[in-house]
């Protein structure tokens, strides 16, 4: 009874004591820890061009990686530390979870689309990029929209969004596909490379990275017709960390008003990038430009339609 | 740690709209189970037959066994696979490759095959060591009494080596079932692939994972007490075994 009233009590208090610490230092959860150990741990991917790829001196380069680093420069500002040694961690899409949750990575870096289902999980900042679900063909196939690709086989990459719209589609829709699943995004190109498939389903900015450094990037077209509304790609940090998500926010929304918002976007979507000097030439859409006049978090794609 | 467990996630629907995440990885267990059992037929006969080559007189089988022991046993079953389903249809001619890569289901009979072989090598080397195993005088004695060779390994030699091979070849069965998982880079929605879906639909990977553990620990010491059971039946009295 005693120690429950202890209990009772210091619950009561609580806020109040958090409360004052904060006022002292306002350090908890991850940002107490970067202070401590005056380090950051970025997750990044090895092949997400242009988000998050290595570049030929295997050095992790791409638009994630740079507004990462932004988020940085503010973290340092908010811990009052001049220097934080940054360590670049690679993640792949089944480890990235794991590492954030036990505090491997602080921030993912990446290309990972924010809905409402991994929020059950994890937390996003704002959004940085849209993109919808849409194929790519050969120029020569003729096929152009989701109806012409009845009775063809086509492919995906093995666990994306990507591959469950595909399905929902061939099930609603009474396709008849033959669904060819791809381990990784190089792969599931080979199969419609190698014609395997008539048609790969991806993300439309993959598709486009993909046909740029392909043999002949002149031989594929990607379809207008979507099988999905634009979702939100995000930074990914852990969940129930509002001290640390208020500054990632904070500085991602910075970042996108101002004019180096969109001049960080020209930067990887309109000019070459390395390692070989590709442009994937992907003017900014006007739900993007929305999305970076106005920062949202949100995981719903409604949000972001024009 | 900040993660989130929630086990329930087996009774939730999953985004492909096939049923839920519980009936899916199901589904993979299952093509695991089969891929394992095509695949392990293909690998003791085989692999039975190669280790014969080896070690019967004659210098061209001998060659030929070799030749494929070496072959499958150095080269990684990962690339191996991807030689098979990747490259094959386009070194092969024109007509043939299209037609291997319109096969339905291709990355099924492709894993069943190659992991097939690759085991293949393995077990042939395990019937070279336990015919190996033998005393010496077993064969000459089957020849003293007059029998061929082929009647000699058919009713003295492989009887025995058989039995003898029977515990290294649960390990290599074992070991099928778990590089059953290596199919996933051609496509093949088997186990661990359906914990890969899972836990990016999901981010519940913790729960994936163990599902996918679980499954295979099952499938595995079902295989290991059937050839327990195997073992004590065909125990010869008094015997090594």
């Amino acid at each position: 009874m005693k120690l429950a009233l202890a209990f009772l009590v210091v619950a009561l208090a609580s806020p109040a004591i958090s409360g004052q610490a904060l006022a002292q230092t306002p350090r908890t959860g991850t940002l107490k820890s970067i202070a401590e150990t005056r380090s950051i741990t970025l997750g990044v991917r090895d092949s997400a061009v242009p988000f998050s790829y290595l570049d030929d001196q295997q050095r992790p380069v791409g638009f994630a990686i740079d507004i990462c680093m932004a988020v940085v420069d503010a973290i340092k500002a908010e811990v009052g530390l001049p220097e934080l040694a940054v360590v670049m961690t690679p993640v792949t899409s089944s480890t990235r979870i794991p590492l954030l949750a036990n505090g491997t990575i602080d921030l993912e870096c990446g290309s990972t689309t924010n809905n409402p289902e991994r929020q059950k999980q994890v937390a996003f900042s704002n959004t940085y990029f849209l993109t919808a679900s849409r194929f790519a063909a050969r120029k020569t196939s003729g096929l152009t929209t989701i109806d012409s690709l009845r009775g063809k086989a086509v492919a995906s990459t093995s666990g994306t969004v990507n591959i469950a719209q595909l399905n929902r589609a061939n099930t609603d829709r009474g396709l008849n596909l033959t669904i060819l699943p791809g381990k990784d995004y190089a792969e599931t190109f080979l199969l419609l490379e190698t014609g395997r498939a008539q048609a790969l389903v991806l993300d439309d900015v993959l598709l486009a990275s993909l046909i740029a450094s392909s043999k002949e990037p002149g031989a594929y077209v990607i379809s207008a017709d979507q099988f999905s509304q634009p979702e939100p790609y995000s930074i990914m940090l852990r969940r129930d960390d509002a001290p640390f998500k208020a500054v990632v926010d904070r500085a991602t929304a910075a970042l996108f008003t101002s004019p180096a918002g969109p001049a960080l976007y020209a930067k990887w979507f309109l000019q070459p990038i390395p390692p070989r000097g590709l442009t994937l030439n992907l003017p900014m859409t006007p739900a993007l430009a929305h999305a970076f006049a106005a920062p949202s978090d949100s995981p719903d794609p409604a949000h972001y339609a024009p | 740690m900040s993660y989130n467990w929630n086990w329930a996630i087996f009774g939730a629907q999953s985004p492909e709209g096939t049923g839920t995440y519980f009936v899916i990885m199901l589904r993979g267990l299952l093509t695991t189970v089969e891929v394992a059992v095509l695949a392990w037929i293909i690998a003791l006969s085989a692999g039975i037959a190669i280790g014969l080559c080896r070690t019967l007189p004659g210098r061209v089988n001998r060659a030929v066994g070799t030749a494929w022991v070496e072959l499958f046993r150095n080269v990684p079953l990962l690339v191996q696979l991807f030689l098979w389903y990747f490259v094959l249809p386009e070194v092969v001619s024109e007509r043939f490759g299209d037609w291997m890569k319109s096969l339905p289901n291709a990355p099924f009979a492709i894993a069943v095959v190659g992991i097939g072989l690759f085991t293949s090598a393995r077990v042939a080397e395990q019937v070279r060591a336990a015919l190996g195993a033998l005393p010496r005088g077993q064969l000459a004695a089957g020849m003293a009494l007059g029998l061929t060779t082929l009647q000699t390994y058919r009713y003295v030699l492989l009887p025995m080596a058989l039995r003898i091979m029977l515990p290294p070849l649960t390990g290599e069965m074992v070991s099928l079932v778990k590089n059953t998982s290596v199919a996933l880079t051609i496509g093949l929605l088997e186990l661990t692939a359906r914990a890969r879906a899972m836990q990016e639909f999901s981010f519940q990977v913790f729960e994936a994972f163990t599902a996918a553990t679980i499954g295979y620990v099952i499938v595995n010491l079902a295989v290991t007490l059937a050839m327990r059971g195997l073992e004590r039946r065909l125990r010869v009295p008094g015997y090594v075994t």
